[in-house]
């Protein structure tokens, strides 16, 4: 063996280049200062330095849900570290392929209780995809390479590397050849033949067929397969908040999102199928509401990559294990064209009789900013959503066309998650236009990345959706505890537009309905980071909205 | 709720146990008994996990430990012919007027006395759980002073060699 010896640290970022990293989000501290001396003189890899591990996290994340890359985020031991548990969970609810990697304390040291210690693996075993300490250098090249193909196939999740310093510092030669070892590994991705085959015989006979589409048709990239099923067959398709973008929203077979806040067409035409085709989908209790009045006279053909998903909360007829892609590609040679004349009438009757809808009484309603912002962008921009009744409305009044442009917390629903995850998007997609939806509780969660989306220059657009509550909850303490507004007023919220400017960023205020368009004009047109403070409509509602455990065709608001 | 049987084939190595007790601890699964060897594979060790739930439980169990990186191999051995033995260590309070009495239970039992003290036996015993069962029975009236059981471990039958061992 002739290859020269290298430190733990070099291995680690010789390893991340080899994986295709080009940008990595991180903050540095004690444990991985050796990492961040290496970094020091890395051309190839872009360092982001966040201002709060959170906001590092969020961003990797926004950044492998905009490229379709996995994202790489670093952080020192003890506090760094457990500032990246949201993250991590986070990007393990919606499935995201993410490689977190922590310092350590000295292998000798782990265990007790030393200086900045956390027992990082144990902390975050029931949220990763998996988890390494590293305790021998020898081991960090494929432990690397694994980490980087675990989260990145089958179901994407993230992947944690913790790294004690002292491993870092040690020395080694490098393998020629470094191999994964992972017997216990392999996903399944071509779907069972005969499966297949009889689900598209269940569709070929099925009067009122819906494609219930989610996520993992955005991770496949299936979309286009999606759309040659739907309109060679004329099967209706919704989609959950994780699958916007995956059909095209104004096509006339789009139902659009289904579930607790979506559209009355959607859950009606859920409700009233006799072939329910889950592709990429959870059964989310958001989606499915009481569960069995959900597609209640159904047959459920459900095809997945995690076949742990199938068959979790509802029962599949017809369970194909696969990915998306890969398993449409063969159904579609099977379906047979179908105008499905009565059916497809049905949907559009009810799409007619039940839009989404807000009141036009010429105030400043937040839902109408967000069909301006559609119309501005001309449907072509990366959205980025908060969490709250702003998530909502992006998602309901936007009328989402292609796979990547949606980018939103929905399993984990965090608070605070946008501005980090916009940072990581358009960092990834430095062409898009890219903005974020945000509330004004939300956007204070990570509002100091302001100086890290400032600093890079990234001509982010802030929607603030400014109620002067944590809406989503006054919502609910509206309908459900007779208006009592307990601590959900945020008094004392900051002068947005003068806290932007503080930062070096471009702020504007909006009250009037009749100034929201040219606002956002200017705002994409300045083509640096700014802040539009809208002043709308304070208890402005989420509508439709299928209460908690009902059925979900029984909805309040939107049946006018 | 049904009782389910599993073999697992694992990596050897330190965090595996925690991966796995971890996973019944978070999605609140029930383990009645889990016991752990090496296999005539350094690599990798055997995990037999005694279980219980209700169909679609039981089968979310087997997927979840199936999608454990370090896990290679499921075997649900409940759907085969297998054979399933414990072991148990047992010590009962006997003084010399007993001895002959809880002796010639154990004969029957095929157990084995292991310790003789004066006040007492140490007898260990193996084979079906409900044996090991019936034997603590007969044995609480003279009193159990302390005992220890394994968790049961258990094979396939047949010609092949059920996949988990090594
Ligand atoms: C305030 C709030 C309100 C919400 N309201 C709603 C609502 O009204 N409607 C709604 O839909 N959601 C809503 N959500 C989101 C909801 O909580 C879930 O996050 C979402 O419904 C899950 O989407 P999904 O089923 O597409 O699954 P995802 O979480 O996107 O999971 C993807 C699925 O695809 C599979 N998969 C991954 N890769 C592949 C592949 N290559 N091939 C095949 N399969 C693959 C995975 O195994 C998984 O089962 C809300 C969230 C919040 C915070
Ligand atoms: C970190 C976190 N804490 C608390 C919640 C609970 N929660 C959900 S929505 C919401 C209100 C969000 O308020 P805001 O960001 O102002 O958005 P709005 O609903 O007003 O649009 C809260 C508190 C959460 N989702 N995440």
């Amino acid at each position: 063996m002739s290859a020269k010896e290298m430190t733990g640290a070099q291995i680690l970022v010789e390893g991340l280049k080899a994986a295709g990293v080009e940008v990595m989000f991180g903050y540095p501290g004690g444990s991985v200062i050796p990492i961040f001396d290496v970094l020091y003189e890395e051309k190839s890899i872009k360092f982001v330095l966040t201002r709060h591990e959170q906001g590092a996290g969020h961003a990797a994340d926004g950044y492998a849900r905009a490229t379709g890359k996995p994202g790489c985020v670093i952080a020192t031991s003890g506090p760094g570290a457990t500032n990246l548990i949201t993250a991590i969970a986070n990007a393990y609810m919606d499935s995201v392929p993410m490689v977190a990697i922590t310092g350590q304390v000295k292998t000798m040291l782990i265990g007790n209780d030393a200086f900045q210690e956390a027992d990082v693996t144990g902390i975050t075993r029931p949220i990763t995809k998996h988890n390494y300490l590293v305790k021998d250098v020898n081991d960090l090249a494929r432990v690397v390479k694994e980490a980087f193909h675990i989260a990145s196939t089958g179901r994407p999740g993230p992947v944690v590397i913790d790294l004690p310093v002292d491993v870092t510092q040690q020395k080694t030669r490098l393998p020629k050849k470094v191999e994964i070892d992972l017997p216990g590994y392999k996903p399944t991705y071509e779907g069972h033949p005969q499966q297949v085959q009889r689900a598209a015989e269940l569709i070929n006979k099925a009067e009122r067929p819906v494609l219930y589409v989610g996520g993992g048709v955005i991770i496949s990239e299936a979309s286009e397969e999606v759309f040659e099923i739907a309109t060679k067959a004329h099967i209706p398709v919704t989609t959950t908040l994780m699958g916007l973008g995956a059909f095209p929203e104004e096509h006339p077979l789009s139902l659009q999102m289904l579930g607790m806040h979506g559209t009355v067409y959607a859950n009606y035409a859920v409700t009233n199928c006799d072939l329910l085709i889950a592709v990429g989908a959870r059964f989310d209790d958001r989606v499915t509401g009481k569960l069995d009045a959900f597609a209640p006279n159904a047959k459920v053909v459900h095809i997945d990559i995690d076949p742990s998903a199938i068959s979790k909360n509802v029962h599949v007829d017809m369970p194909i294990v696969g990915d998306c892609k890969k398993v449409l590609k063969e159904l579609k040679e099977h379906i047979k064209p179908n105008e499905r004349e009565a059916w497809v009438r049905t949907v559009a009757e009810w799409k007619e009789k039940y839009p989404l809808s807000y009141p036009q009484d010429g105030k400043l309603h937040p839902q109408m900013v967000v069909e301006k912002l559609h119309e501005v962008t001309g449907g072509d921009a990366i959205i980025v959503t908060d969490v709250g009744q702003n998530q909502m409305w992006a998602a309901q009044f936007y009328r989402y066309s292609k796979p990547r442009t949606f980018i939103s917390s929905g399993g984990l629903g965090t608070m605070g998650y946008g501005f980090p995850a916009a940072i990581g998007a358009q960092v990834g997609m430095p062409d898009r236009k890219v903005a974020l939806v945000s509330g004004d509780g939300s956007i204070q969660m990570n509002i100091q990345e302001l100086a890290t989306a400032h600093r890079l220059d990234l001509p982010i657009v802030i929607v603030l959706l400014n109620n002067g509550y944590l809406g989503m909850v006054r919502q609910w303490q509206e309908l459900f505890f007779a208006r009592r507004y307990s601590h959900t007023t945020l008094e004392a919220n900051p002068d947005f537009v003068k806290l932007v400017e503080a930062y070096g960023a471009k702020g504007m205020r909006v009250d009037r309905a009749g100034d929201v368009e040219q606002a956002l004009r200017e705002a994409f047109d300045a083509r640096t980071l700014t802040l539009i403070d809208f002043v709308v409509e304070p208890e402005a509602n989420v509508f439709p909205m299928v209460p908690s455990g009902e059925a979900i065709d029984r909805m309040i608001g939107g049946m006018a | 709720m049904r009782r389910q049987v599993l073999a697992c084939r694992v990596e050897n190595h330190s965090g595996v146990l925690t991966h796995i007790t971890g996973l019944f601890a978070s999605r609140g699964f029930n383990i009645d008994s889990l016991s752990v060897g090496e296999t005539d594979n350094p690599r990798f060790s055997r995990v037999t996990i005694v279980c219980r739930g209700d169909e679609r439980i039981l089968e979310q169990i087997r997927k979840q430990l199936g999608k454990l990186i370090d896990v290679i191999k499921v075997i649900n051995l409940s759907e085969m012919e297998s054979v399933e033995r414990e072991l148990m260590l047992v010590r009962v309070n006997v003084g010399p007027s007993k001895r002959a009495e809880v002796m010639e239970i154990a004969e029957v039992f095929r157990a084995k006395v292991v310790d003789v003290g004066a006040k007492e036996l140490m007898i260990e015993i193996s084979g079906k759980r409900a044996k090991v069962d019936a034997f603590i029975d007969l044995m609480r009236p003279y009193g159990i002073k302390e005992m220890a059981r394994t968790g049961e471990v258990a094979l396939a039958r047949g010609p092949k060699p059920s996949a988990a061992g090594g």
